[in-house]
């Protein structure tokens, strides 16, 4: 069995190369971004598109930390992130817990209009959005994103949150309950710990959305101080030049939070852990 | 413990009725199986006696208290699923005593039952696993152990022994049947298997499309079936059904036997072990043996009959025949059903 099972080396070899070449494919972008950023201004144009810079400097980090507003729109962006993560991953888990476990009336109603919500380019709606978000004085504040991305991100999550649940089996709860839970101490005791891998997909992924969004964040927000880190980054462009390498070295910072982000939650995305609940 | 009342029990999904009008009494310390083909509500009666479905119409008591509106935990029953169930991310010990940690007695007393009831189900070494670490027949003993520590007013059981292999559901069998024997709890044991509802039950319930046909011990459901359901139901190989015509002389087989008894009687049954396989000659009914099928200890004989149809005899120990060979089969007279055109059970002449 084994001697007819065992792959040819050429195979594996071939396997092997075609997973290579495909990562390097996925992360030359961010090669670049950081080949730029670590580049001197000077040689930006000369350079051109050599693959190796040939001289290394920190000055753009420097210059972006401590001379411009950067640091200040990289934690209105974490404040942004952040609050819509646990707020969007909150209601999202309620949600799909309802949606997982109840039939209630008006259920198919109620996933047919969230379905719906999700179906409409962005485009259309930034207009109304704006409208809503002045009329109630929120224009320019850290609010005004937080609610909206909450409320985008909210569906999308939800059927996450609910395919989560419904991989948990019902008899768990129902035994927990047997044993002398009531439903909610079931979902703390029981429920919860299951479902961290969803919790923290749920919240890695709204993060990463809300860390990136430009469309809202360049509507509703003009004034410096509110400014998030994708729109900030807009102003190292300007009316007569692009100021490539302190927009990379900004760049390269924005990916520091989202990577921090996933190697936290990475130990809850570990499969498995209800693997032993059943036998099936 | 305690008995249980079931009195016009009704369950309903939206609009369709899956329960209908469930007359049961269940006494202190009596072993019930529930039996029945798939989906005639089995589960979903369970269920009800454990207060994970609500109860649509009709009254349910334990110990004489009413207990339709009172949640899970507080009816002091203990329920082993067919899945197990087993928390996964919690010990074999914590899995053990999470009844009572949940009712916040301290650690050091949960210690003694939790260890008890390991040592009643050989599960000593394994207290500090995790459920994955344990194979299905050790799983199935955690779950049991659960149940057991609690010390509860009764058990349910929902097909237990389904996900284990032949030998091991064998052992199980065993266990359960010595646990009932020491313990005495209450016990409502939902199956498919048959020789699990015949060696465990003090009574049985048969079960067909919502509706109970029968409830009776093991023995008379074999010997004396309400009805033609619970007869073919009953009892393995199934009971062979003839049908009869009537006229003056009595009962009239399809090869133009006759037999004496009530002139309504639509269909005769007799179980293949109660069907005496003697020479061509002899026999009441003729017919050629098709396909034998020797077990060893008993040997099964699928016969044609003229005018009748396929009959299977089961002769204990081993036959010399051949398939194509020439067979009489004769009725054991006691042993005899008979059924009118609904189904409903006749009596018999003897
Ligand atoms: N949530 C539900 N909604 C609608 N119908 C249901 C629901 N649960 C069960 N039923 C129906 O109720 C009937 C009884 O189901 P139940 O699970 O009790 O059957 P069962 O006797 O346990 O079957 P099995 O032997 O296959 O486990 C079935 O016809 C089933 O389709
Ligand atoms: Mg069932």
């Amino acid at each position: 069995m084994a001697a007819l099972r065992r792959t040819p080396p050429a195979l594996v070899a071939g396997k092997y190369a075609a997973i290579a070449a495909y990562v390097a494919f996925a992360l030359f972008p961010l090669y670049w971004l950081l080949k730029i950023a670590l580049t001197p201004d000077a040689l930006i144009f000369s350079d051109g598109t050599a693959l190796w810079p040939s001289e290394l400097t920190l000055d753009n980090f420097r210059t972006v930390i401590f001379q411009s507003d950067f640091m200040a729109y990289f934690r209105n962006s974490v404040i942004v992130s952040l609050s819509t993560a646990a707020a969007t991953t909150l209601i999202a888990a309620a949600a799909g817990y309802a949606f997982s476990r109840f039939a209630f009336r008006g259920k198919r109603w109620v996933v047919a209009l969230m379905l719906l919500t999700q179906m409409f380019p962005l485009l259309m709606i930034i207009a109304p959005i704006y409208k809503l978000v002045a009329a109630i004085g929120l224009l320019n504040s850290l609010t005004s994103l937080i609610v909206v991305y909450t409320a985008f991100n909210i569906p999308f999550a939800t059927f996450l949150m609910q395919s989560f649940f419904d991989g948990i089996p019902r008899d768990l709860e129902e035994a927990a309950m047997i044993d002398g839970c009531t439903r909610l101490q079931a979902l703390r005791v029981v429920i919860l710990p299951l479902t961290l891998p969803g919790l923290g997909a749920t919240l890695g992924f709204v993060f990463t959305a809300a860390w990136s969004e430009l469309l809202f964040a360049l509507m509703l927000i003009n004034s410096n101080d509110a400014m998030t880190f994708p729109v900030g980054l807009l102003t190292f462009v300007s009316k007569f030049s692009v100021d490539w390498g302190q927009m990379m070295a900004a760049g390269v910072l924005a990916l520091v939070p989202s990577c921090l982000f996933f190697l936290f939650i990475q130990r809850y995305l570990v499969q498995g852990l209800t693997s032993g609940a059943v036998k099936g | 413990m305690a008995g249980m009342e079931l009195r016009a029990l009704r369950k309903s999904y939206g609009g369709l009725e899956v329960l209908h009008d469930i007359e049961l009494s269940i006494a202190d310390g009596e072993f019930v199986v529930l039996v029945g083909p798939s989906g005639c509500g089995k589960s979903t009666l369970l269920r009800m006696i454990a207060g994970l479905e609500p109860i649509t119409g009709g009254e349910f008591r334990i110990g004489g208290r009413r207990m339709n509106e009172v949640p899970p935990r507080d009816r002091d029953i203990a329920m082993v699923f067919q899945s197990y169930a087993l928390y996964p991310h919690m010990s074999v010990a914590r899995n053990m005593g999470f009844s009572m940690e949940i009712r916040r007695r301290p650690a050091a007393e949960r210690e003694g039952p939790v260890a008890a009831a390991a040592r009643t189900l050989g599960l000593d070494r394994l207290l500090e696993r995790f459920p994955k670490a344990l194979s299905g027949g050790q799983r199935q003993r955690v779950a049991m152990g659960r149940a057991i520590v609690r010390d509860p007013q009764a058990f349910l059981f929902d097909e237990p022994l389904s996900n284990l292999d032949a030998a091991l559901r064998v052992e199980m069998r065993l266990e359960i049947a010595r646990l009932h024997q020491r313990l005495g709890t209450t016990t409502v044991y939902v199956t498919h298997d048959q020789v699990e509802a015949m060696t465990l039950a003090d009574r049985i319930v048969v079960m067909n499309g919502g509706v109970i046909q029968q409830v009776g011990t093991p023995l008379e459901l074999y010997d004396r079936p309400a009805n033609r359901f619970v007869a073919q139901f009953i009892g393995s190989p199934t009971m062979n059904l003839l049908d009869l015509a009537a006229d003056a002389a009595g009962l009239r087989l399809g090869n133009g036997a006759t037999l004496p008894g009530p002139g309504s009687a639509a269909q005769l049954g007799i179980r293949p072990e109660h069907l005496e396989l003697v020479s061509a000659e002899e026999g009441e009914i003729a017919a050629q043996a098709q396909v034998i099928e020797r077990l060893g200890s008993d040997t099964n004989v699928f016969t044609e009959a003229e005018g009748i149809g396929l009959l299977l005899a089961r002769v204990h120990g081993n036959v010399d025949l051949r398939p194509g060979d020439r067979v009489g089969l004769r009725l054991m007279r006691d042993r005899i059903h008979l059924f009118d055109a609904e189904g409903a059970r006749l009596p018999t002449a003897h």
